[in-house]
């Protein structure tokens, strides 16, 4: 089985995100959204369009917004919370006291996430923001790799009981997912399987250079590698991800995010445990990002598909 | 020293409060001498627990006592057998140190037996140091780290309205805040926010005792003009003596006759008021428990008392 992606037209995660809300509205008369003056950014307009009187403006109050949510889904609504990943991340304390720790369901969601934004430069990049909630005992976190598998998700948190943070991307994704296609909450998503040479992860943003990567590494004769996308960061798929590692002897991740605290390193966090094999991380090497079209900064930090191809490549050579 | 001998306040029977249902729209009139024996009878149990505990934070807890007492006997809907009846109103208390306040009052009408009470920051304990909504019946959510309490009430008050019918809304909320907590930035988002939203169903009580940990409030970071300051954001400001029941009852009728502002209540209170020991020493009993002797001189005032 291998899936390349395919010619549809790409789509940003935020923006299937706008559509799955918007879709849902009429199903789900206790959703409500909240959002700190960025729903034209956030898609979150679309819904605030349909359904007025369930979209709460909030201002540029992320903290208010992130406490008020909370009351709300302590009351049975189901509050979506809506700003980019580094304004709303940044509000770790009420994320952890208001929102975590008195188990309220906020569905939050942070879009325009990792070094894809371009140039808004570091300050609006949300690098940390996966470290940050994985921290959090109960939090579900989620990053899809397309715009089916956005929709899919954001259906699945509407019935989901428990705080969850889910990362979206500014930039568009190439569909990697056929029609039909089910999202498994907590479950491994093999996209690829070129051999067992080594077990490419990748999450979010990555997700369609890292598949474009692997098809060109078996194509070129390099090593065949099998691709997974990590969907799930929390809880993440330790057995899938060990046994596909079993396999092939050799993991590596790549993300747009900080290598510190990402989905490499719960990974490595998974596998380590059970002492394993060897991981590589690939991804924004622990330093600030900045200004930058997205093209350039994928290819500075070896985000695009040739980048990603030729570290593992060079990886796997030089071990 | 006189270290007056008083018994063993856990084995003392609380009286049986005969009180009218509390699922009822406030207010329910109950005699005032009923709130103020209840208050102290929560404040006996505060004092033991504290002392039992080690550590903790009486000043805050009695200065917030009358309030609580109020609150629950006299205005809030709810009922002690079915802690999350879907209709109650909630109260969210954002000053989270003073948590012994709502254990007391909780444990007085059947949310929780009173020997939990000695379980107090214990190991395994449902009553945590600060508030947990997970853990503990009657608690409606997680508070401890300062600030947060009013947007979550806010969002509470939200669903209120939400879920009401024009402009009576399906429950009311009420939230505790302390007064040194009002420097905090979050709550001035929350007072920005709440007019905004016409969240009329939404009190905030500030427990007003004057001190916090590294001083008086006044000299740590003063608050006043503080009534203007909650006008100047649209709120319906109302200032009482937050001991006197007559007063804050009179509050929290205002704050339901209104129908399009939230309500803030400014009250003026007194760390540790109940216990002249607290009293002495406002800043120094903020987050220092007592001696056993101590202890017992508090207890035997209170004792004293009620008579």
């Amino acid at each position: 089985m291998t899936t390349t992606t395919t010619t549809t037209k790409p789509v940003a995660s935020r923006e299937a995100f706008g559509n799955a809300l918007e879709a849902l509205g009429r199903e789900f008369p206790h959703l409500v959204v909240l959002d700190a003056d960025l729903s034209k950014s956030t898609m979150s307009m679309k819904f605030a369009k349909a359904y007025p009187a369930r979209f709460l403006e909030m201002g540029i109050q992320e903290a208010n917004m992130l406490g008020t949510a909370a009351g709300l889904a302590l009351c049975g609504k189901i509050p979506f919370c809506c700003s980019f990943a580094c304004f709303i991340s940044g509000r770790f304390d009420q994320i952890k006291m208001s929102v975590a720790y008195s188990g309220a369901a906020v569905r939050i969601i942070g879009t325009h996430a990792g070094v894809g934004i371009g140039e808004d430069g570091y300050s609006q990049q949300g690098l940390e923001d996966l470290g940050l909630m994985r921290s959090l005992p109960g939090m579900l976190v989620l990053q899809p790799g397309d715009d089916v598998e956005t929709e899919q998700m954001i259906r699945v948190l509407m019935t989901h009981r428990s705080p969850a943070y889910v990362r979206l991307t500014r930039q568009k994704l190439p569909r990697v997912h056929r029609d039909g296609y089910r999202f498994e909450p907590g479950k491994l998503d093999v996209l690829a399987r070129h051999g067992t040479d080594a077990l490419l992860l990748c999450t979010g943003g990555t997700v369609g250079p890292a598949v474009d990567a692997a098809a060109r590494l078996a194509q070129g004769g390099g090593p065949r590698v099998t691709v997974g996308n990590v969907h799930t960061i929390k809880p993440i798929d330790a057995d899938g991800i060990a046994a596909l590692a079993r396999e092939c002897k050799r993991v590596i991740t790549v993300e747009d995010h900080n290598v510190v605290g990402g989905m490499g390193s719960a990974v490595v966090e998974a596998l380590a445990e059970r002492h394993l094999v060897p991981v590589k991380r690939l991804g924004v090497q622990d330093v600030f990002g900045e200004s930058g079209t997205p093209e350039e900064l994928y290819r500075r930090h070896h985000l695009d598909a040739e980048g990603i191809a030729d570290d593992v490549r060079d990886w796997l050579t030089r071990r | 020293m006189t270290t007056p001998t008083v018994a063993d306040i856990t084995q003392r029977k609380p009286p049986a409060w005969s009180l009218p249902p509390l699922d009822t729209p406030g207010s329910r009139a109950i005699p005032v001498d009923t709130l103020r024996r209840f208050a102290d009878e929560c404040r006996l149990d505060i004092v033991e627990m504290l002392c039992r505990a080690g550590s903790g934070h009486p000043g805050g807890s009695f200065s917030a006592i009358n309030l609580t007492t109020t609150l629950f006997l006299d205005e809030m809907r709810h009922r002690p057998h079915e802690p999350r009846w879907p209709e109650r109103d909630r109260l969210v208390l954002s000053k989270g140190h003073a948590v012994p306040s709502l254990y007391a009052p909780l444990a007085q009408l059947g949310y929780l037996r009173r020997d939990e009470l000695w379980t107090l920051r214990r190991l395994g304990s449902r009553l945590q140091g600060h508030p947990a909504n997970m853990l503990c019946p009657g608690i409606e959510a997680s508070t401890g780290s300062l600030g947060q309490g009013l947007s979550v009430a806010q969002g509470m008050a939200l669903a209120g309205l939400m879920d009401g019918k024009g402009k009576d809304p399906a429950f009311r909320v009420y939230c505790i805040t302390g007064d040194g907590e009002l420097q905090e930035g979050q709550v001035w988002e929350a007072a920005m926010s709440a007019p905004r939203h016409k969240v009329h169903n939404l009190t905030v009580i500030m427990d007003c005792n004057g001190g916090q940990i590294d001083g008086l409030v006044k000299d740590v970071l003063d608050l006043e003009p503080l009534a203007d300051k909650w006008k100047a954001f649209n709120w319906h400001v109302l200032t009482i003596d937050g001991h006197d029941f007559v007063q804050f009852r009179a509050a929290l009728q205002a704050a339901r006759a209104e129908t399009t502002r939230p309500t803030a209540i400014i009250a003026r209170t007194t760390k540790g008021h109940g216990a002249s020991l607290f009293e002495k020493d406002l800043v120094g009993w903020h987050g220092k428990t007592p001696t056993r002797d101590e202890a017992n001189q508090v207890i035997a005032e209170i004792l004293g008392r009620l008579g």
